[in-house]
Parts: C-alpha cells; sequence; structure tokens
C-alpha cells in the first residue's frame, strides 16, 4: 500500500521558511549589533528559579526535573528546593562579586510562596522573566487557547504584583510552545521570549496580533544539557563557555556584537562541588575586556531590532 | 535486495585481511571526505505511518529550532573552518533546500562542493512508498539538484535513514554509483542491484557528530580526540589496504559555538599530515569505480561458498 498521496506534495516548499513567524536570515549577513562601550560580547546570564509541585502533572508532559519516583518523592522534592534555599543564594552572592545583572526565569509560585526571593532578586537589579505558573505549567499544542491565556496572564499577574512590575520577557517551561502561544505572548504585552533556539541575536517574531522578539537561549550551552543530561565535569563545562566565548570574541571583530547565553539552575550549578568553578568562569570573564554582563530586557532593547 | 530473508543479500563476504590494496592518487593511504548535512526540517510535516517527525506534539520547538539554527548559525561557521583547511564538502542534502535556502546551496557550489540527495525533508520519510512514490522523489531528486547547480547527484544518502527494499536498485537504475547507507567496511566494494553499478561509500554513524554529541554525550573535544584517533588508525591501516575516513556532520551541532574550536583542530591536523586524501565521495566512488571494483569483486569471489 502506497503512503497518502499528499505525503509527496509540499505545499511550503518555497523561499525561506515553512511558516510565517520569522524571515529566513543568515546571521553573518546582517547589520552588525554595536553593543554599548563598544563591548564585544553580552553574556546572558539566566537563571531558572522553579517550584515543583510534589504532586507532578503530565499533561500535556513532565517538566524536566520533575518528580521521579513514586508518590512521595521526598528525594527530587527537596533537592529542588535545595536549589532555590541554598544554590540560588550562592549564585547571588556569585554575580555581586562581578557585579553582574542577570535574568531570572521565575516560576509564579516562586513569588506567591518566597516573596523575599524575589525582593532580593528586585534588590540587586536583576531581571524577572515570566517562566510560568509552576513547573506543572507546561504548554503544548493540545492545552486550549484559554487555557493557556490564562496561565500566560496569572504568571504574568503574579509576578508583577510581588515584584512591582510586570515582566517584560517570558520563557516556557522547556521552552515548549504550542502554535499559539507567541500570539497570546504579544496580547498579554509580552515584548520578548526566550524559547526558539535557531539564532544567537535576538531578532523579530510575528504573530497575527502583533511582533515580539525572540532572544535565543542556547540549550546545548545550559547546565542542565551540558551536566545533567551529558553527564560532563563542571570543569568541562567551564572549557566549553570559555571555548564558545573566544569564537564569540572572534566574530565580534568582524561581524558586530555577539551573545553568549549562560542558563544556570540553581539546584544543578548551585551545588557546593560546583559553584567554585562557576565562579572562576565568571571572574574569567569579567576580566575580559569585552565582556558585557547584560539582563536579557538590555540586550533586546541595546540590539534595537 | 533479498526481500523477506534474513540475509538482505546486499554485497558479498571478503574479509579484511585478503584483500587487493586500494591505490589513491599520489600516494595517499586514507581517502578523507567531510560530509555536512544541508538539511531542512518542517515544523508541520504530514505524518508517516511508520515514523513520528517530532517527539513533542507540533510546533517542536527546540528541535526545530535547533535544526534551523544550522541553517541560520552553525553553516557559515563550517564553511569557514573547512575553507581554512583546504576541505570540499560533499552534501547530504535535503533538496528542498535549493527552493527554501538557495543561498546556501550556491555559496557551497561555487567553493567546489558535491552534493547528493538526502530526500527533500528530513521530516519526509520513505518508510511505506510504492515504486511509483520513490521513483517521483529520486526523480525529483536528480531534476532539483541539476536545475539548482548543475550537478548531476552521484550518491543517496536516505532521508533520515529511511530505506524499502527498492532504494537500491531504483538509485543504480536511475545511474547513481555510491550509498552511504551501509555501515559494514572501511572500504568501498560492490552492492548488488539489478541493473546498473552500485558501491557502498563509507560513511559514519560512529564518528557522526550526531552520534559524537546527542548519542556519546561526547564534550567537543573529547568528539575532536576521537576524529583524530579514527584518522590515525585509518592512515595508518591504509598503508597496506587503502581506506576512506568519512566526517558526517550537522552544523546545527558541530557549528556551536563551543565546538567548532576543537572541530577546527582536527581539520588543522588531517590536512598537515600529509597522508590523507582529501576529497569528496564522487570522486572516491569515480576513482574506485575505475580501478578497484573488479578486484574487490575478484576477491569476493575466492569466498563464493561462503555467505552471499
Amino acid at each position: 500500500m502506497a503512503l497518502d498521496p499528499c505525503y509527496l506534495e509540499y505545499p511550503k516548499r518555497r523561499h525561506g521558511m515553512d511558516h510565517d513567524f520569522y524571515p529566513w536570515s543568515n546571521l553573518f549577513e546582517r547589520k552588525p549589533i554595536a553593543w554599548p562601550d563598544g563591548k564585544s560580547v553580552a553574556v546572558w546570564i539566566l537563571v531558572n528559579l522553579e517550584w515543583f509541585p510534589i504532586v507532578p502533572e503530565d499533561k500535556p508532559f513532565r517538566a524536566p526535573g520533575h518528580m521521579v519516583t513514586p508518590y512521595p518523592d521526598y528525594r527530587h522534592y527537596t533537592a529542588r528546593d535545595y536549589g532555590t534555599r541554598i544554590g540560588f543564594y550562592r549564585l547571588l552572592d556569585a554575580f555581586a562579586k562581578v557585579g553582574a545583572k542577570v535574568s531570572v526565569a521565575a516560576n509564579a509560585a516562586i513569588a506567591e510562596r518566597y516573596p523575599s526571593v524575589i525582593a532580593d532578586i528586585v534588590a540587586a537589579g536583576h531581571e524577572i522573566v515570566a517562566h510560568s505558573t509552576d513547573m506543572n505549567g507546561t504548554i503544548a499544542t493540545g492545552i486550549g487557547e484559554e487555557a493557556e491565556r490564562a496561565l500566560i496572564l496569572r504568571s504574568l499577574d503574579t509576578l508583577e504584583r510581588v515584584a512591582g512590575t510586570r515582566p517584560r520577557g517570558w520563557h516556557s517551561i522547556a521552552r515548549s510552545q504550542s502554535f499559539d502561544t507567541p500570539r497570546l505572548l504579544v496580547e498579554a504585552g509580552v515584548d520578548y521570549m526566550c524559547d526558539w533556539v535557531n539564532d544567537e541575536l535576538p531578532y523579530r517574531f510575528t504573530t497575527s496580533a502583533g511582533s515580539l522578539i525572540n532572544l535565543p537561549l542556547n540549550h546545548e550551552l545550559s547546565d542542565r544539557q551540558i551536566l545533567v543530561n551529558q553527564q560532563h565535569s563542571v570543569d568541562s563545562y567551564v572549557e566549553q563557555m570559555t571555548d564558545a566565548y573566544t569564537l564569540l570574541e572572534a566574530e565580534s571583530t568582524r561581524f558586530g556584537g555577539r551573545m553568549l547565553p549562560l542558563n544556570v539552575t540553581p539546584y544543578i550549578m548551585g551545588l557546593p562541588y560546583r559553584i567554585d568553578a562557576f565562579e572562576r568562569l565568571l571572574a574569567d570573564l569579567a576580566a575580559r575586556p569585552g565582556t558585557w554582563f547584560a539582563r536579557g530586557d538590555s540586550i533586546v532593547d541595546a540590539a534595537g531590532v | 535486495m533479498r526481500e523477506g530473508e534474513g540475509d538482505p543479500g546486499l554485497y558479498d563476504f571478503r574479509p579484511y585481511r585478503d584483500r587487493a590494496k586500494i591505490a589513491w592518487p599520489e600516494g595517499k593511504t586514507v581517502a578523507v571526505w567531510v560530509s555536512p548535512n544541508i538539511e531542512f526540517y518542517e515544523l508541520d510535516p504530514p505524518a508517516n505511518p511508520q515514523r513520528k517527525s517530532w517527539t513533542k506534539p507540533h510546533p517542536d520547538v527546540v528541535g526545530y529550532a535547533h535544526r534551523d539554527y544550522g541553517n541560520r548559525v552553525g553553516h557559515q561557521r563550517l564553511v569557514d573552518v573547512m575553507e581554512t583547511h583546504g576541505f570540499k564538502g560533499s552534501v547530504s542534502l535535503s533538496i528542498a533546500m535549493c527552493q527554501h535556502h538557495p543561498e546556501i546551496v550556491e555559496q557551497v557550489n561555487a567553493l567546489g562542493w558535491e552534493f547528493f540527495s538526502h530526500g527533500a525533508y528530513n521530516t519526509r520519510y520513505s518508510y511505506g512508498m510504492d515504486e511509483a512514490q520513490e521513483r517521483a522523489l529520486i526523480e525529483d531528486s536528480i531534476r532539483t539538484v541539476r536545475e539548482a547547480t548543475g550537478q548531476s547527484i552521484k550518491g543517496w544518502l536516505a532521508p533520515a535513514l529511511t530505506h524499502t527494499p527498492r532504494t537500491l536498485d531504483l538509485i543504480a537504475e536511475y545511474g547513481l554509483t555510491y550509498t552511504c547507507d551501509l555501515y559494514h567496511d572501511d572500504q568501498p566494494g560492490p552492492v548488488h542491484v539489478q541493473s546498473g553499478r552500485l558501491i557502498s561509500m563509507p560513511y559514519s554513524l560512529e564518528v557522526n557528530d550526531h552520534y559524537g554529541f546527542s548519542v556519546y554525550n561526547m564534550s567537543p573535544r573529547e568528539y575532536a580526540e576521537t576524529l583524530i584517533r579514527q584518522y590515525e588508525r585509518l592512515a595508518a591501516e591504509g598503508e597496506t589496504s587503502g581506506t576512506v575516513m568519512c566526517i558526517p556532520l550537522h552544523a546545527y551541532l558541530v557549528g556551536q559555538p563551543h565546538r567548532i574550536g576543537p572541530f577546527a583542530e582536527v581539520l588543522r591536523h588531517i590536512a598537515a599530515d600529509g597522508r590523507a586524501w582529501i576529497t569528496r565521495s564522487g570522486d572516491i566512488a569515480d576513482h574506485f569505480l575505475a580501478h578497484d571494483y573488479d578486484a574487490a569483486t575478484a576477491d569476493a569471489a575466492r569466498y563464493a561458498t561462503e555467505a552471499r
């Protein structure tokens, strides 16, 4: 039996992309971006600050890092909580040492449960990016437009109420979106999202309700990918980030400002045996004259796309 | 192939220690070819009954965007290091790239890279195609690449490595001379087909960057070291046998900023070594067909009583 004839039909086989979210664009053929003060590499640190209910949801999917054992999974519930209580404060201290302002992608549940953590973030000059409600708040096609809209608004409203300002950025759990997500984010007033990993600089994303920026948060460079999924040592992680920086800095001399995203997780990077190496990486980057430690909103504004 | 049998009958048994030597040009011991997979993955492809395109409901944002990164970002980095060290690519091409991103196809065509077909999209699989459908895909491949580049494709790597029992017979009938889908050897060899002459071209899963980074979870430097060891061994053995080393790549993997630097070291090492015939898959196939095909067949004939 043959395949359905439509399987050999290609209605979107045309110049450019097979969708209308953004146009095809080669990173190396764009107008160069000039970062403030002539800096060459924007180092964008984004910390995921998450609360995992001990009763996990599998609809539409179970979030990475969520509960594993049969109920009650004390092991993972508490190990994730360790990140918020201990690891995150190690990270805050590490950022303070080098004067880095960072983005914190926080679940609304963090604001509801631990407003003091939000106050500490704001007081340190960091940015809060909306990161869903809690780690049961995953998004994928099939959850329904109304449910997704409510989830997005609840996250933004809660974080705004506790932090005092409305988040400009959005980061979905596991970077997972539905076809509706970008439009719903525009309708909710979000300026930028951090989910599409197809680029290394911010670019404009179009929906029927208007446009927003996608600020690519490279998952390949994340602590989850390198330390947890690929199981490399933290020393290897530091070497890989250093190699990446070296490459990006070299490109910046020909092609304009580049960006190195460091996506870190308190319960992964904030452990005693890893944090020293991460602090050494930050100190090394801070010592390089081309480094601009910057929040996501600052990068979006400076890029002017 | 012998459909339904335990041994598909793709090729004859021919052990490594009892073969005519392949003499590559200029006394080189190992033919090295670099194969960038230049692919297009669709955001919302139709479903194949035997394999899902994406593991998540569409849109699989990370899966799709990661592949798109290869074309937007990683590709140019790979081109730069290959040009720096004198490597011309042999492109495993999603032929729809000729429509979606002709700029990339034209760029590397002008650099002297070769193209072979890797299907229409890496999200359209051959499983379940009838003969007419498979012929349509092969004809589309030949026509599309010819119109875009002026090249006549000589080789095939099945889209996402999805085959039918007819694929090898059909590509040989259309005049293609090599398949990259068989992994039984470090040298080219004859493949049994109903018409024409087809050889297997050593590609590689084991040192493919997809395996290196996504299956074996290597660090960038471990992957580079792996390629150098693969090269050193094959270059040494090639003094008596004549070997092939393929470096199959994906710009969305090797073109990442933490990986391309260590990878460049590999190309520098091979180019500086002197034992490598740095070439393209089609040139290897042409050389083997002209000089070595008959000897390989004669080698196999000595084992005619063994499994074929």
